[in-house]
């Protein structure tokens, strides 16, 4: 006969004890189980929601960048290239540019490969009195897209005014009741009304549009040009000192600002938006930090009391265990049985405590942890460290709360024993 | 040769000295059956104790074919015991979750070997317990149980019985079959010393020693 055959007949006949030890046990590693299987359910909680709100962020932002795109498809953000000598304070006291440069500069740029810069429009403004009506007008000329060497053809954006003709700012047509298709003198030249806009409530309003050669003509500036306006910029965000150095490298001469504020606003309402996509997720992941902090809190002191009060009643279940077998004991000894024998018959008892624990309250605190965090599909399997956690965790507390009796035990003087009985 | 030499023994109990044994003597040979005789409280079961090497005495030397128990170390007292020496209590002392033949072969704990079950077999023959092997010390007489306790004590063939009031729960047939099996056990070459108050039972011992002033005295009648 082994000492396990003893054990093992031993909790068959005492089922009782064992099993309240039993159950001791498994709530320990069910506790400790179940915290850690929460915690990782809450990481991966966490990380679905995290996931859930960046894939969120990223249709929402899909969607902002898919209206930036339209907002620049109809208002561009637009550049407009001047000559370095052009005084900024005239341009926007005025409304457009009085000095200067050669028309080459826009043939020269659409050459250059700035990737950034789309729909190069050279004009030649000037502000000059109509002779023929006697009115102030902005002359306005234009020779539509330039061409790009480089780029795919492309739907221009601004058809070339055809020689001869004109277009008509609102309040000239509306005042001298202009129509299309009419013809008008400016300059002793005679014009074709091509078009006459609708109201913008800027200078272009008092402005005729002619062709720039005509324009150049008329205004005694042959080859010239005071403005490129740049339109439907790739432009990253508002990065215009990138655009300038670059323009800059090509012409020298030159000046450039930004036109189109509406679009930079949007753009930063974009800018806004994404970051504050950002800031919700970052607050998600903050809020779920805390709750993580706040439950392995709560666990750091729960499992130690249970731990501690598990050892507690084991102790007191093997003392009773020792009380009630102190007849065996003392036969044993006194047929030979050797001390460190009777101590390991209590001990292997613990042992399998702590072995049969483990496996339930594993499997009870997986379980309840799941289910505790409403986790119903199987996700978090079977975690080999954790068993072995849990099962080291319930044989030490098994072994330590039955040791003190378990020693006692080895230590009764059978004499004791058999002299009272 | 089995000798107890001036033993001597006291306990200490409510703050009183109590003198169980002093300066007591005995000696049995091989083969010999000895009862030791006395009223109860006359120190009869610690001198069984104290020769089963189980209480150490406060003087004198238990030697056993000339080596004393008590100058040997614990364990090695523990597993001499369990080669040479056999007890059986009036108690029984059976472990009550094993069934009669464990009971019997439990003495193999000590030795952790698993080949004994077939001497469990032979001392159930022995002593009539076929028909109670499977069976629980709850589920026997007292004589049955007395026989078990017997059985286990003979379990590695000891060299020396101790009994302790063996016959002090049985009835007369019992008692006799009981005491019949020691008589056997110093017939074949064994050392018995038993224990009782009842005179007419160790009357049946080869020799019989009266414990009388927490000596051992021969009786002569």
């Amino acid at each position: 006969m082994s000492i396990w055959q003893l054990v093992v007949k031993e909790i068959h006949r005492r089922k009782l004890n064992f099993i309240s030890g039993l159950i001791s046990v498994a709530l320990s590693v069910a506790v400790l189980v179940g915290s850690l299987t929460m915690l990782k359910a809450h990481d991966m909680r966490t990380g679905e929601i995290v996931a859930q709100k960046e894939k969120e962020t990223r249709q929402r932002m899909a969607v902002l960048e898919d209206d930036y795109r339209k907002i620049m498809k109809y208002l561009g953000f637009n550049l407009l290239i001047l000559p370095r000598d052009q005084k900024l304070g005239d341009l926007y006291t005025d409304g457009f540019a009085s000095r200067t440069m050669p028309e080459e500069y826009a043939t020269r740029l659409s050459k250059a490969n700035i990737v950034t810069i789309r729909h190069l429009l050279p004009s030649l403004q000037q502000k000059i009195k109509w002779p023929e009506k006697q009115r102030t007008i902005v002359l306005m000329g234009t020779r539509g897209e330039v061409a790009s060497s480089y780029r795919d053809d492309q739907e221009p954006i601004l058809v070339a005014v055809p020689k001869g003709r004109a277009v008509i700012g609102y309040e000239l047509a509306a005042s001298m009741h202009l129509r299309a298709g009419e013809k008008f003198r400016l300059l002793g030249r005679t014009f074709t009304i091509e078009q006459c806009n609708e109201e913008r409530g800027t200078n272009d309003d008092i402005t005729i549009w002619i062709d720039l050669q005509e324009a150049q003509g008329l205004l005694g500036k042959p080859g010239k040009i005071n403005a490129i306006l740049a339109l439907k910029c790739l432009c990253a965000g508002n990065d215009i000192a990138q655009i300038r150095q670059q323009i800059g490298a090509v012409l020298p001469g030159v000046q450039v600002i930004e036109q189109g504020t509406k679009v930079l606003t949007r753009a930063e309402a974009r800018k806004r938006a994404a970051k504050e996509s950002a800031e919700a997720v970052t607050a998600e992941i903050r809020n779920r930090q805390r709750i993580r902090r706040e439950q392995e809190a709560f666990s750091a002191i729960l499992v130690p009391l249970v731990f501690l009060a598990s050892g507690i009643w084991i102790g007191l279940i093997f003392l009773s265990n020792v009380r009630e077998r102190k007849s065996e004991i003392g036969i044993l000894s006194a047929i030979g049985v050797q001390s460190r024998k009777v101590l390991s018959l209590f001990l292997m008892k613990a042992l399998l405590m702590g072995a049969v624990g483990a496996v339930v309250g594993y499997i009870t605190g997986t379980l309840g942890g799941m289910q505790w965090q409403g986790i119903r599909s199987l996700s978090i399997g079977f975690d080999a460290w954790r068993f072995i956690l849990s099962l080291l965790m319930a044989v030490l507390l098994a072994l330590t709360g039955s040791w003190i009796p378990a020693f006692l035990a080895s230590r009764q003087d059978p004499a004791d024993v058999l002299r009272e009985e | 040769m089995f000798e107890l030499k001036q033993i001597k023994k006291t306990y200490v109990k409510e703050g009183k000295t109590i003198q169980a044994l002093k300066k007591t003597d005995l000696t049995t040979e091989t083969g010999e059956f000895v009862a030791v005789q006395g009223p109860s409280g006359s120190g009869k079961t610690t001198l069984l104790l104290i020769a089963g090497g189980l209480l150490h005495p406060d003087e004198g030397q238990v030697l056993v074919d000339g080596k004393d128990l008590y100058k040997m170390k614990t364990d090695t007292r523990t597993g001499f015991r369990s080669r040479y020496i056999g007890f059986v209590f009036q108690q029984y002392h059976l472990i009550p979750y094993l069934s009669v033949l464990e009971n019997i072969v439990a003495p193999s704990i000590v030795h952790g070997r698993h080949e004994h079950w077939d001497r469990g077999i032979e001392l159930i023959k022995q002593f009539g317990l076929q028909h109670r092997e499977n069976h629980v010390p709850a589920e026997l007489s007292a004589g049955e149980k007395q026989r078990t306790a017997l059985a286990r004590a003979l379990f590695f063939r000891p060299q020396i019985l101790l009994a302790d009031e063996i016959t002090g729960n049985l009835d007369h047939q019992n008692a006799q079959i009981v005491i019949g099996c020691l008589k056997e056990h110093a017939r074949q070459g064994g050392t018995v010393l038993l224990v009782t108050h009842d005179q007419e039972v160790a009357a049946q011992a080869d020799r019989m020693e009266q414990l009388h002033n927490a000596t051992c005295e021969r009786n002569e009648s």
